[in-house]
Formats: C-alpha cells, sequence, structure tokens
C-alpha cells in the first residue's frame, strides 16, 4: 500500500461530526458514488461537487465526532480524499478509516501550520507531513497492531489472511 | 482494575489487561441497524463466506427509519431480513416487535453484566448502565465478527466520574449526564471509559443510568459503565436467561483521572446549540422560543421518561404553535402508555404519539426541522442540521424539561410549570 500523498488542502475546524461530513438523510444508500457527491454537505455545502481528487483534508479537534456511520469516512474516500489530517480524531471515526483503508493521521499543531490551499506531502512511512514553506511535522505514527491492519488494507483483508473465509 | 479493564481481561482469557493494550476478542452480542447492517453485511459477502461463526450473537434492529420512510430505506432493512433468513439464528426484529435498539435490548434480556458487546451504532455505549462493556463500533468491525466472532479494541484508560449529594426534584440521569459533559467537553473522554458511581448515582433507577450511558458517547468515550447492584438485579430479574455475575471495580483501580460533581447544586438543564457541552440551567434562557418538541430516542424514551413527562403535560396545553412528539422507544413501552393512561395526558395536551422509531433523533423521518425552526429534545445530539435543515436548532433536555417547554412554548425547567400550578392551586 502506497503510503505518501502529496495535494492541496481544504482546511476544517474543530469538532467536525458525522452528520456534517454525511447528513442522516442521505443513509438510505450505501453507493459510494451518491456518498461522495454529498461529502461534507452540512459543514460546507456543495463540497462533494467541487472536491478536486488527491486533495488533503486537514481538521481541528475531535474531527469525525457524533455517530458510528462508516459512510462518514467511506463518503470522504470516495470524493477521492487521499488523507486526512487532524490535530485529533473521534474515536469511531478513527478506527472506521482504520478498518476501510483511508489514510488518516494525526498532527497536533497542523491547523496552525496549513491553511486553505496550501500544496502539502504526506509521507506515513517517514512519519512526516511536509509544507511548501517552513520545517516538517512530525506525525503521531500508528501503533504496530493498527499498522498491521493499515499495511493489509484494512480489517476484513486481515481477518480472512489470519483466519481465511469460512 | 477499573471495571472496564476487568471485564475485558476476562473477554481475552487474560488475568490483567492495561490500558493501551491491544486485543482481539469474541464480543458476546454484536448489533447493527437499517443504516450500518447493509454496509455489513456487503462487506461479510464480499469474502464470499458461506456461514456467520456465531449467528445466535448477532442482533439486526432495523429502527432508524422505521417505519420504512421510502422505497430505499424499505430496500435496506430488507437486506437485513433476507441475510437473518439465510443465516438461521440471526436475530432480526421485524416490524411490530421492533424497537430503538438501545431501549428494546436491555428490555428483552438481552444484556447481563460483564458482558462485551459491540455495535455498530454509536449509542451502544447505553448498555454500561447494566454493568457491561459496550461499545460503538464501525460496519466493518460487525462484518469481521459476522465472519471470525471476533473484534479488536485498545484497553482504554478510565476516567472516574463520581456524583455526590441528592438531586433535586426535577432533576434526571440526564441532567446529570449532561452536566458532566458540560464540564469535560465534547472530546473530554474521547479514547476513554467512563466510570460512574456515587450516592447520586446510587439513588438512580436503571433506566436513569441508561441515559447516562447512552450520553458517554458524546464525550468521546468509548464506553461508559456502573457496577452492578440490586436495581440491576433486580431489572433482569425475569427478564434475561443469560447466567451472570455482578461486577465491580477493585478498590485499588487505578483512574487516569476523577471528575467530581455534586448534584445538590444542580439545577434542570439544557444543551443548547450545537453541541452537548453548551449546558446551561433551564431557567436561564427565558426568552428561546420554539416550534417543536421530541419525547423519546434511546436516551429518553423508556417508560419513566414518559410517566415523567406526563407528570408536567397533566392538565395542561401544549403551546399554540409547537408540535410536540411523543414516541415510545419499543412496542412494550408502548403498551405499558396505553395501560397506564399516559396516551390520554399527552392527547388532551394536544401532543403526537408516533409508533417507536429513531426518526426524527437523526432528521430521519417522523418530525423533521424547517429552515430557522427550533426544537428542545430528549434526544442526544444537536449537531448542525441534526435533526432537519441545516439552519435548525436543538436544545437537549430531559423529558421533564421537555414537556415544561411543550407547555411553555420556550425553553422552561419544570420547575417553574410546578410552581404556576401549585400558585394556581
Amino acid at each position: 500500500m502506497s503510503m505518501r500523498y502529496e495535494g492541496t488542502v481544504y482546511v476544517f475546524g474543530d469538532d467536525v461530526n458525522t452528520d456534517e461530513i454525511i447528513p442522516a438523510r442521505y443513509l438510505t444508500t450505501t453507493d459510494p458514488a451518491v456518498l461522495a457527491s454529498k461529502c461534507m454537505e452540512d459543514a460546507r455545502p456543495g463540497f462533494g461537487a467541487q472536491v478536486k481528487k488527491g486533495s488533503i483534508l486537514v481538521a481541528g479537534a475531535n474531527f469525525g465526532c457524533g455517530s458510528s456511520r462508516e459512510h462518514a469516512p467511506i463518503a470522504i474516500k470516495a470524493a477521492g480524499i487521499s488523507c486526512v489530517i487532524a490535530e485529533s480524531f473521534a474515536r469511531i471515526f478513527f478506527r472506521n478509516a482504520i478498518n476501510i483503508g483511508l489514510p488518516i493521521v494525526e498532527c497536533p499543531g497542523v491547523t496552525k501550520r496549513l491553511k486553505e490551499g496550501d500544496r502539502v506531502s504526506v509521507d506515513l512511512k517517514e512519519g512526516l507531513i511536509t509544507p511548501a514553506e517552513g520545517a516538517p511535522l512530525p506525525i503521531t505514527p500508528f501503533p504496530p497492531f493498527m499498522e498491521r491492519i493499515v499495511q493489509e488494507g484494512g480489517w476484513m483483508p486481515y481477518l480472512v489472511k489470519q483466519y481465511g473465509r469460512r | 482494575m477499573t471495571l472496564t479493564e476487568k471485564i475485558l481481561a476476562r473477554a481475552a482469557g487474560r488475568d490483567a489487561v492495561k490500558p493501551g493494550e491491544f486485543l482481539e476478542i469474541e464480543p458476546d452480542l454484536g448489533l447493527a441497524n437499517d443504516i450500518t447492517a447493509p454496509l455489513a453485511i456487503e462487506e461479510f459477502e464480499k469474502t464470499g463466506a458461506a456461514s456467520v461463526r456465531y449467528p445466535e450473537r448477532v442482533f439486526l434492529v432495523p429502527d432508524h427509519f422505521t417505519p420504512n420512510k421510502d422505497i430505499q430505506s424499505a430496500q435496506q432493512v430488507k437486506v437485513l431480513r433476507d441475510f437473518s433468513r439465510r443465516h438461521p439464528g440471526v436475530r432480526f426484529f421485524e416490524q411490530g416487535e421492533v424497537g430503538v435498539e438501545h431501549a428494546l435490548l436491555p428490555e428483552i434480556g438481552a444484556i447481563a453484566p460483564g458482558m462485551v458487546v459491540i455495535g455498530a451504532d454509536s449509542h451502544t455505549c447505553t448498555y454500561g448502565a447494566l454493568g457491561a462493556f459496550s461499545t460503538g463500533v464501525g460496519s466493518t468491525d460487525l462484518a469481521g465478527f459476522y465472519l471470525t466472532g471476533r473484534a479488536w479494541l485498545r484497553v482504554p484508560p478510565t476516567i472516574h466520574a463520581v456524583f455526590s449529594g441528592t438531586r433535586h426534584p426535577w432533576v434526571t440521569g440526564k441532567d446529570m449526564i449532561l452536566a458532566l459533559i458540560g464540564k469535560i467537553s465534547v472530546s473530554g473522554a474521547t479514547y476513554r471509559a467512563l466510570e460512574f458511581s456515587g450516592s447520586a448515582v446510587d439513588s438512580l433507577s436503571v433506566e436513569g443510568r441508561l441515559s447516562m450511558a447512552n450520553m458517554a458517547v458524546e464525550a468521546g468515550a468509548k464506553n461508559g459503565v456502573f457496577a452492578s447492584d440490586a436495581k440491576v438485579a433486580a431489572y433482569l430479574k425475569g427478564r434475561t436467561s443469560r447466567p451472570w455475575e455482578h461486577v465491580a471495580p477493585d478498590t485499588d483501580a487505578a483512574y487516569e483521572r476523577v471528575v467530581e460533581i455534586d448534584v445538590s447544586a444542580l439545577p434542570p438543564v439544557v444543551a443548547q446549540p450545537h453541541l452537548p457541552e453548551k449546558v446551561v440551567p433551564a431557567d436561564s434562557l427565558p426568552d428561546v422560543r420554539i416550534d417543536q418538541v421530541v419525547i423519546g430516542s434511546c436516551t429518553n424514551g423508556r417508560i419513566e421518561d414518559l410517566r415523567l413527562a406526563a407528570e408536567i403535560l397533566k392538565g395542561h396545553k401544549v403551546a399554540s404553535g409547537v408540535r410536540c412528539i411523543v414516541i415510545p422507544a419499543t412496542p412494550a413501552v408502548y403498551r405499558q402508555a396505553l395501560h397506564e393512561g399516559l396516551f390520554d395526558v399527552f392527547l388532551d395536551a394536544g401532543a403526537i404519539i408516533s409508533p417507536p422509531t429513531c426518526g426524527p433523533c437523526l432528521g430521519g423521518h417522523m418530525g423533521i426541522l424547517a429552515q430557522g425552526e427550533r426544537c428542545v429534545s430528549t434526544t442526544n445530539r444537536n449537531f448542525v442540521g441534526r435533526m432537519g435543515h441545516r439552519e435548525s436548532e436543538i436544545y437537549l433536555a430531559s423529558p421533564a424539561t421537555a414537556a415544561a417547554s411543550a407547555v411553555a412554548g420556550r425553553v422552561a425547567s419544570p420547575t417553574e410549570i410546578v410552581a404556576q400550578d401549585r400558585r394556581q392551586g
């Protein structure tokens, strides 16, 4: 799995919840393309239609708080966001992202260094975020157990490898 | 060890576990609903697996859009129904027996102390009221559970929340959990367990504790848990056939932090838009006009909640221009409320009674807010757009405060309505 991402940054604030990421009125489908088109709808209306493929989403503290809907990281991934960087994440969103293989990194201080429209590169192997200007930002590395799940491409590939398909 | 550590150690077959450790365990029960189960079933079926590892541990509760609000939601429920038919043993709750999942599962005796429960719904933390380790996860976690019976968990550090003092009349478990969230913030317990204790917790009914554990996730917590006591034993009697033993933390348990709240100083409260941490006394907002009141949900849709609302509404009318929607959380609660004459109180007051559903809590159906509208709700989230238009507003409150607000036509404390009644004799 590639661990290096480069793109333009979209910046969101603190406590962005999963109702804003994908409102429940769109949860009568599991189709990633439909979910992608409504991505971040109640945080920034129209985002799903404008977002450029390969972009990087930057957010403040407690990103993805609220409901357990996996539709939230699916919408972000299917919208073409290559990587999510936040000051911190809510726990269910964090595990969902790990489980579905959406690259996600915690980087305290990131919202002070990056602003909307900046170019940035993220290297998960090296553990560094490199902005266009200034010093690189270190990221909080995954614990080894999570690293293994990420390496396998998510929780289901990991389980199938460990236990077979039954 | 803390209560959470003890339950997880036993589930892992270990003498002890420490915060930060990763465990792969076999949960006793895994639930999903009509929003999260379709994704779980898709992921399970992508593996080509022929059978579910432990079908009798799989609970499918299509409660979010029930009764099916449109073609797509009916299709999603059909996915669950068909899956349960293909895999005998899987519990699927048909319309007529379905209720709000976190009210329904304790009520039917599916939950007992010491169990490990995962659910693809963030409010799965509710079952901690019965001394279970119970946490919200995602759909892929459930898919993995269907396939292998397993799940991964990181042992959380525990925050000990101690509630002392004596509650004032009309101060409920809902006010207590809102006060805690107001104090520690919506991320104050992220990646942590919340363990509740203290004299004010002991004096709460099991239903009041279910309301508290329900909102642990609104502080970011992984789970919220109470030691089991005689009230839990009485609640489970005649309800569950599962063998169970009392659970309690060790006396030398290591807590990351202790938060103390004296409820003697706590009035009925509301959480203002748009975060559950924006908690203020209900009587401190005298001029907030409202359009709707919702009394129900996995937080406050149990019989005790409806009794409390009826106590305030009895002899009153819902204010002109306000819609008051009462939603018994399960068919049994519905029947009990009918039997006790609560429906007459609600109907006399001018309220509407809905069948059991999550409906308006998540902006699904059965009471959606228009642009600029305001709602006082006994639900658990007041995020932007949660119950409808993104320019609508939600105030979270107890059933007593919600009922008082319905009567006043604005955010109001139950003490105000009761004081008025006394003056009028």
